[in-house]
């Protein structure tokens, strides 16, 4: 009993040090990576005491998102706009941060571990309806944006604020019916379950990864998660060259942090269940229980490697997707609102309908045959 | 599930409850509903009807509590004055509650609720279960909700619409309080 | 385990706040709101009988009240706009056109 609370606690404050760290690290990936996209240098000045430069190091722009920008952004004077409601004001950016931290309790990001006798799975909290409880945390999540614009006696924010809750939850029902498809194929609301399905090959080297099954709640996913984060091209809460600085345009210091940490937060969770529906989690093709099987010849690894190796194949799979989503906010221009209202409501709602119809017949139909 | 537990969330949910009805700013009675909601999806949770719980917070926080919100935006309510209203209401108001919270305390005490199975079998309350039940004997109660969410939607577009500019609007300035 | 006792009586205790609410505020959409509190009270007490005789209906009888709380939610909030739009006003002591 004592040795699962200890490694309860353990998971849940290394997975909660591990998504605070990738987002500030996804900062720089953007900032350098942005520049890179647009031809541009990107930032390369800050330096601490000119070491980099001494030393004849390129300055790759570390020391200017990871400690300079924090530093500025925790030390400065955070005020509440004249008439606002200051309990709203400051209520806001925690309100948007806390469920999507909390949506990573149940990220299986490893296979289970035996440990002094007890089997340990690598899940801050193993509950079986995980599926459902990452949409109940992503709905929780509406209610940081509306109250921010709200609480901000601002009209712009108030604009930006009614956008982004409009824009959220339209989209949350895109990211649900995608989610049924998959309980559908998979027959199990259980996060780790569902990893533990798409172990094996197909035809000996085609790894029977979601993808393969569903590639259209793929595409659902992934634009119903970058939507959800208000990212471009989705960003028009945000809309930086209409509302100033859509709903968070009131905040500064912490508070405006919290919002950022909150953006690229759902952007890891967006690549996490991304990796866990559709690219196998933390599985690698030809990788078994017990160390590599391919044909007829094998390598056999101790369990510990093979449970390191996971975790290792589900971050860089994970880092892969961030990059994806960097990609296209960089790429793609941005939405006009009713072309976003109306990809949402008329191009994926049906979309989605008919891919959870056309998948629970197919499934019935393979199921009945194999009886 | 625990005492510890129980006395946590019963708490949370009794002075959220207290804060809807109490607070003067719409916007706080609804934060407040909001977390007498979740306290209430938590507790669904600890007697073991997960798939009840976490629907009460995808369905009722995540989108009905929207809604209320979208509302008080569009009226755009601000914190109300001094509480109105005539106090022979407030005190006729006051003694009814009274008696019922009376009367439901001496039912709730006296009847044998304390007895009863204590561990229910596995599978009890998840969604399994749920969708079994529910498609088997209360298919019909299914489809019919379904058509009564049909009928909501067009009701509720029917209802809150703007007048076009064909159709007859009843003058404004009629009944209003002098 | 708790008893089930402290569980209803928790359930009697939030309706009867509801039911507070709706006869003590004056504001249409704070009624709204006790009116939906009363709804989870009730829930809350089907969810724990449900579970006392270990059997699933009552859990689908929330759903089905979950449902129809959204419904009636929805018509009820247009109704209130609508009123808003004619009468400038959510206190239900204004809204007095049928009384004598």
């Amino acid at each position: 009993m004592a040795i699962e609370l200890i490694a309860g606690a353990i998971k849940a404050i290394v997975i909660l040090l591990l998504v605070l760290n990738l987002s500030a690290v996804l900062l720089w990936f953007e900032r350098k990576g942005s520049a890179l996209i647009q031809d541009r240098v990107g930032a390369n000045r800050a330096a601490v005491f000119g070491i980099g430069k001494k030393l004849g190091l390129p300055n790759l722009g570390f020391q200017n998102t990871l400690m300079a920008d924090p530093l500025k952004l925790f030390t400065k004077e955070d005020f509440v706009p004249e008439g606002a409601d200051k309990f709203l004001h400051a209520l806001g950016p925690f309100l948007a941060l806390f469920p999507v931290l909390i949506a990573f309790a149940v990220v299986p990001f490893g296979d289970s571990i035996v440990i002094a006798g007890h089997t340990i799975q690598l899940q801050a909290a193993s509950i079986n309806a995980a599926a459902l409880y990452i949409l109940a945390t992503i709905g929780v999540g509406v209610y940081g944006v509306a109250l921010g614009g709200w609480a901000s006696n601002n009209r712009w924010a108030l604009l930006g604020g009614v956008r982004a809750t409009a824009q959220m939850i339209s989209y949350e029902i895109a990211m649900g019916l995608a989610i049924i498809a998959l309980i559908i194929t998979y027959g199990t609301l259980d996060l780790q379950e569902i990893v533990h399905q798409q172990g094996g090959v197909w035809f000996g080297w085609l790894p029977r990864w979601g993808i393969f099954l569903q590639p259209v709640a793929f595409i659902m996913l992934l634009t119903a998660g970058m939507a959800e984060s208000k990212r471009v091209p989705f960003d028009l809460p945000e809309g930086e060259s209409e509302l100033i600085a859509g709903y968070f345009v009131e905040y500064s210091g912490g508070k405006q942090a919290a919002f950022m940490l909150t953006d690229f937060a759902e952007v890891v969770l967006a690549a996490v269940l991304l990796t866990l529906f559709f690219f196998g989690g933390w599985q690698i093709p030809w990788l078994y229980h017990g160390g590599f099987y391919l044909g007829s010849h094998h390598l056999l690894l101790p369990r510990v490697v093979v449970v390191i190796m996971g975790v290792i194949a589900f971050w860089v799979k994970v880092l892969l997707l961030c990059w994806l989503q960097l990609l296209i906010r960089w790429t793609l221009p941005r939405f006009r609102y009713d072309q976003l209202m109306h990809l949402g409501w008329k191009g994926l709602v049906p979309l989605g309908l008919l891919n959870v119809l056309i998948t629970a017949f197919v499934v019935v139909m393979v199921s009945g045959a194999a009886h | 599930m625990p005492p510890a537990l129980f006395i946590f969330l019963a708490v949370v949910a009794i002075l959220s409850s207290l804060g809807v009805v109490i607070q003067r700013n719409p916007v706080h009675c609804l934060l407040a509903l909001i977390m007498t909601l979740i306290s209430i999806g938590a507790l669904f949770v600890a007697l073991d009807a997960v798939a009840v719980g976490f629907l009460q917070i995808i369905v009722y926080v995540g989108a009905i509590m929207v809604l209320f919100l979208f509302v008080i935006w569009l009226l755009n309510l601000q914190t109300e004055e001094a509480p109105a209203g005539n106090l022979a209401l407030k005190f006729f108001a006051t003694i009814a509650v009274a008696a019922m919270a009376a009367e439901l305390f001496a039912i709730v005490s006296k009847s044998r609720t304390a007895l009863g199975a204590q561990t229910v079998t596995s599978g009890y309350g998840s969604i399994d279960s749920l969708a079994q039940t529910l498609f088997g004997q209360y298919l019909m109660a299914f489809e019919t909700t379904s058509i009564l969410l049909l009928v909501a939607v067009i009701g509720a577009v029917a209802v809150a619409r703007r007048a076009l500019p064909d159709r007859p609007r009843t003058a404004p300035t009629e009944g209003r309080p002098t | 385990m708790v008893s089930y006792g402290w569980i209803m009586a928790l359930s009697a205790a939030i309706f009867t706040i509801g039911v507070a609410g709706v006869l003590l505020r004056r504001n249409i959409l704070v009624m709204f709101m006790s009116i939906e509190l009363m709804l989870n009270a009730v829930n809350l007490a089907f969810v724990t009988l449900a579970r006392r005789m270990g059997s699933m209906d009552g859990q689908v009888i929330v759903f089905f009240v979950m449902t129809v709380a959204a419904a009636e939610a929805a018509v009820g909030l247009a109704i209130i706009i609508s009123i808003f739009r004619n009468r400038e006003t959510v206190n239900a002591d204004e809204l007095r056109l049928m009384k004598w």
